[in-house]
C-alpha cells in the first residue's frame, strides 16, 4: 500500500483515470430526479463510436483518450525538459506580435478589417444575431470588468449590475419603463448611450464608495450580493422596472438630425457596426488609461495596497475610478441589449452573467485587452456554438459546468491567462517572494 | 395575538439561526486556518441535501416513518449530508486549493478557483439530479409538539435545535480539547511555527475542510427536510451564512453560532418591517453594515483561538 501511494507514475495514473471518468460524466447525458443514477450510469454504459470505426461503452474511449495524453505527455517529458516549453512557445506569439512596433500596426489592421467585412463572411441570421447580442455585447462587458478585476485587481462579482443599469436607464430614457422619463420626454436610444453610461458610472461611485474599503475576498462577496439585490429590486419594483415583464417596447435605435436620417431596425448588422466603433473607441480609451497615471495607481494598488498608499496613492479614489470606469463600457452593452433586442427583463441580469463575464476576462487574461478581447469573442463563439448545434445530452444550462471547471483549471494552471498581461507582478502568476501570513 | 405571532416568529428565527450557524462553522473553520473565504461552501450545503434525500429514498421510500424510525430518518439523514459533504469538502480542497497554496498563490486566484468549483458543482448538480425541487419533506416533521401562548412548535424545530445542538457542541469541545482540535488551533494561530513543531499542515487543512464539510452538510439535510432540495439551494443559505460568521467574528467557532443565531432571529422578525420579497435584502445589509463599521464582528476576530 505505501508503495502504492509513493509511486508517482501510479499516483499520476490514478489521477488521470479519475479526471478520465470525470469528463466522461460532464460530457454524458443528463440524469433526472427519478433515476438519479441513470446520468451516471448513462456516461460510463452508453455506446458511443469512435469516429465510426468501432462502437464501445462511453467510459473505455475516455479512458483511452486519457491514457493517450498521459501518455504523450510522459514522451514528451523524456525528450524535452520541460512540457510547457512547446505550449509557452505557442502562447508567446501575441507577445512576440505586440513587442514589435511594425508587426503589432499589421496585426490591428488586419483585425479592423477583419471585423469590418465579418457581417459579410457570416451571413447566417443566427450568427449575425450573436456577433451583436452574445460577442460584441460580451466584449464590451469584458473590457469593463478587465479595468475593474485586471487593472485594479479587484473582484467584482456584481459586474452584472451595471450592465443591468445601463439597460433599464435606456428603457426609462426612451419612456419604456412604467417610471415615467424625465419631464416626460422620450429620447431615442441612440442619445440614452451618455444617460446610461452616466447612470452607469453613478451606479458604479454609489455601490463603490462603501463597498470598496473593504478587503478583496469581502469585496468579492459584497459585490456577489449587491448583484443579485440589483435582480431582486428589478423583479419586485413593479412600478419602477415592471416587475419580472421588464420591458418590452423599447425602440430602436434612429437618428432624425435634420438631414441625417438612420434608422437601424430590426437586422443585426447596423448594430454590429455602432457597436464595433464603440468597441475600438473603450479599447483606445482604457489601454491609453492602463499606461497612464491612474493605470500605474491601479497596479500599485493591485500588487500592494499598503506600499501603494505609502506613496501617496489614495486607494479608494482609484478603486472608485476604476468601478466607475468599467462600468461605464457595462453601461453601453446595456444599450445595445435594450435597443438590439427592445426587450428586457430581470432574468437577464443574473450571476450567471456577472461569472460568465469573469470566465471571458480569467481565460483572456486578467489585465491584458488583447487576452481579454480574444477570451470574450472565442468563449462566446464557442458557447453559442454548442447551443446552435448542441451535441447529444447537452443541454443550455450544462455551459456553466464547463465555465465553471475552466475557472479552476485556469488557476491552476494559467493563472495569468491565455495572453497575460505585460505588467503583472505576483497578483495572479507565481509568488515571487515568499508570503508566509496566512498560508 | 401579538404575543402569538412574536413566539412564532422567535422559534422560526432559532431555527434558520441554528442551520446558517452549522454553515457558518464551516466558513469560519476555513478561514481561521487559511485566511480565506471558501466560496464553494454553499455547494457542500447542497451536496449535503441531496446525498441525503436520496439515501434516504433508498434506504426508507416514501414512507413516512414511525416511532425508532423516524429517528434512525433523522440520524441516517444527518451522518449521510455530512459525510458527503466532508469528503465533497476534502476533495475541494485538494483539486482547487492545494495546487494553488502549493505554489503560494495570492487570494484572488483562490477566490476565483473556489468561485469556478461552485460553479462547477451545482451545475453538475442540476445536470444529474434534474433542476427541480425535490421535496423530501415527511408528514410528521410538521407535526406541533407543543404551543408557546398559542404559537406552534413543529416537530422540525425540535429536530433542528437538539441535532444542531449536539453537533456544535461536540465540534467545539473536540476543536478546544482533543489533540485533533489543538493541530487546527495551532495551523491558525501560526501555520509556520506549528508545522516546525511537527504538526502536519496538510492533513490538518484537510481535516478542518472535513469538520467544516460535515456541519454545512449535515446542515443541508435539516434544510431540505423542511423545504426540499434543489440545486441552487444553498447560494442563498450560504451568503446569510458567511453573513453570520461575520457578524459573530471571523474565525471565531462561538461567534459563528451567537452571529447565526443572532442573524436568523433579526431576520425572522424583519418580516413585519419589511416586504417579504426583501427579505433576503436583510441580511445582506446586516453584512455590509458590519464590515463597514465592525469589520472584527460582536466576539471579535479570534483566529487561533477558536473556543
Amino acid at each position: 500500500m505505501n508503495i502504492f501511494l509513493k509511486s508517482k507514475i501510479l499516483k499520476q495514473l490514478v489521477a488521470t483515470l479519475m479526471i478520465s471518468f470525470l469528463v466522461c460524466v460532464v460530457t454524458g447525458p443528463s440524469g433526472s430526479p427519478t433515476a438519479p443514477a441513470s446520468g451516471f450510469t448513462g456516461s460510463f454504459n452508453n455506446k458511443s463510436s469512435f469516429f465510426g470505426i468501432f462502437s464501445a461503452p462511453r467510459w473505455t474511449l475516455f479512458v483511452f483518450l486519457g491514457l493517450l495524453v498521459y501518455v504523450s505527455f510522459r514522451i514528451k517529458l523524456k525528450y524535452s525538459e520541460n512540457v510547457s516549453s512547446f505550449t509557452d512557445k505557442v502562447l508567446f506569439i501575441p507577445r512576440k506580435i505586440s513587442s514589435n512596433q511594425s508587426t503589432r500596426r499589421v496585426t490591428i489592421g488586419a483585425l479592423v478589417v477583419f471585423s469590418l467585412i465579418l457581417p459579410k463572411i457570416v451571413t447566417d441570421h443566427f450568427w449575425q444575431t450573436v456577433l451583436v447580442s452574445q460577442i460584441a455585447v460580451y466584449v464590451l462587458l469584458a473590457l469593463g470588468l478587465n479595468v475593474v478585476t485586471g487593472f485594479a485587481g479587484l473582484l467584482d462579482l456584481g459586474f452584472v449590475a451595471f450592465y443591468a443599469v445601463g439597460a433599464y436607464a435606456t428603457a426609462w430614457a426612451t419612456g419604456s419603463l412604467p417610471l415615467p422619463a424625465l419631464f416626460g420626454i422620450h429620447i431615442d436610444p441612440f442619445f440614452a448611450i451618455p444617460v446610461a453610461i452616466g447612470f452607469a458610472m453613478i451606479a458604479g461611485i454609489i455601490l463603490g464608495i462603501p463597498t470598496l474599503r473593504l478587503r478583496g475576498d469581502y469585496l468579492a462577496i459584497v459585490t456577489l450580493g449587491f448583484g443579485e439585490i440589483i435582480t431582486l429590486f428589478a423583479n419586485n419594483l413593479y412600478g419602477i422596472t415592471g416587475g419580472a415583464l421588464g420591458s418590452n417596447q423599447i425602440p430602436h435605435f434612429a437618428i432624425n438630425i435634420g438631414p441625417v436620417k438612420y434608422a437601424w431596425g430590426l437586422a443585426p448588422v447596423p448594430y454590429y457596426y455602432l457597436t464595433l466603433v464603440f468597441v475600438v473607441l473603450f479599447i483606445i480609451i482604457f489601454s491609453s488609461l492602463e499606461h497612464s497615471r491612474v493605470g500605474r495607481s491601479w497596479t500599485a494598488i493591485r500588487e500592494d495596497e499598503v506600499a501603494a498608499e505609502s506613496v501617496g496613492i489614495n486607494p479608494l479614489k482609484y478603486k472608485v475610478m476604476a468601478f466607475a470606469i468599467g462600468a461605464a463600457s457595462a453601461g453601453f452593452a446595456g444599450v445595445i441589449t435594450a435597443a438590439q433586442s427592445n426587450f428586457i427583463n430581470p432574468a437577464s441580469f443574473t450571476l450567471y452573467v456577472s461569472i460568465n463575464v469573469l470566465v471571458l476576462v480569467i481565460f483572456g487574461g486578467m489585465g491584458s485587452i488583447a487576452g481579454v478581447v480574444f477570451g470574450a469573442v472565442f468563449i462566446q463563439a464557442v458557447s453559442m456554438y454548442l447551443i446552435h448545434t448542441p451535441p447529444s445530452g447537452y443541454q443550455s444550462q450544462d455551459l456553466y459546468i464547463y465555465i465553471g471547471a475552466l475557472l479552476v483549471v485556469m488557476m491552476i494552471f494559467r493563472p495569468g491567462g491565455l495572453i497575460p498581461a505585460k505588467r503583472r507582478g505576483r497578483s495572479t502568476v507565481h509568488a515571487k517572494v515568499q508570503v508566509t501570513e496566512g498560508s | 395575538m401579538f404575543k402569538l405571532e412574536f413566539w412564532a416568529l422567535l422559534v422560526g428565527g432559532i431555527g434558520s439561526g441554528f442551520i446558517y450557524a452549522m454553515i457558518a462553522i464551516g466558513y469560519t473553520m476555513v478561514y481561521g486556518v487559511l485566511r480565506l473565504i471558501n466560496f464553494a461552501h454553499s455547494e457542500i450545503f447542497m451536496a449535503g441535501g441531496f446525498a441525503s434525500f436520496f439515501l434516504l429514498k433508498a434506504t426508507i421510500g416514501s414512507t413516512t416513518p414511525t416511532g425508532i424510525m423516524s429517528v434512525l430518518y433523522i440520524i441516517l439523514g444527518i451522518l449521510g449530508g455530512g459525510i458527503v459533504g466532508a469528503l465533497l469538502a476534502m476533495t475541494l480542497e485538494r483539486v482547487a486549493y492545494r495546487p494553488l497554496r502549493n505554489r503560494n498563490a495570492p487570494k484572488l486566484a483562490y477566490l476565483i478557483s473556489a468561485i469556478g468549483a461552485s460553479y462547477f458543482l451545482f451545475n453538475m448538480a442540476g445536470k444529474e439530479f434534474g433542476r427541480y425541487n425535490l421535496s423530501m419533506v415527511s408528514p410528521y416533521v410538521n407535526h406541533t409538539v407543543f404551543t408557546i401562548y398559542g404559537a406552534p412548535v413543529q416537530m422540525y424545530y425540535i429536530i433542528i435545535f437538539i441535532a444542531a445542538l449536539i453537533m456544535l457542541v461536540t465540534l467545539d469541545q473536540l476543536v478546544a480539547k482533543t489533540k485533533l482540535g489543538r493541530s487546527i488551533r495551532s495551523v491558525a494561530q501560526d501555520s509556520e511555527t506549528a508545522s516546525l513543531m511537527g504538526v502536519d499542515i496538510d492533513k490538518t487543512i484537510a481535516l478542518t475542510f472535513i469538520l467544516g464539510g460535515f456541519m454545512g452538510g449535515a446542515a443541508g439535510f435539516l434544510f431540505g427536510l423542511n423545504v426540499g432540495v434543489v440545486y441552487t439551494m444553498g447560494f442563498t443559505p450560504a451568503i446569510k451564512a458567511f453573513t453570520a460568521a461575520v457578524l459573530g467574528g471571523i474565525g471565531n467557532l462561538r461567534g459563528a453560532v451567537i452571529g447565526g443565531l443572532i442573524l436568523g432571529v433579526v431576520e425572522s422578525f424583519s418580516v413585519a418591517f419589511v416586504n417579504g420579497a426583501y427579505i433576503d435584502v436583510v441580511a445582506f445589509g446586516i453584512l455590509v453594515l458590519v464590515l463597514l463599521f465592525r469589520p472584527t464582528g460582536i466576539l471579535g476576530e479570534r483566529i487561533g483561538r477558536a473556543a
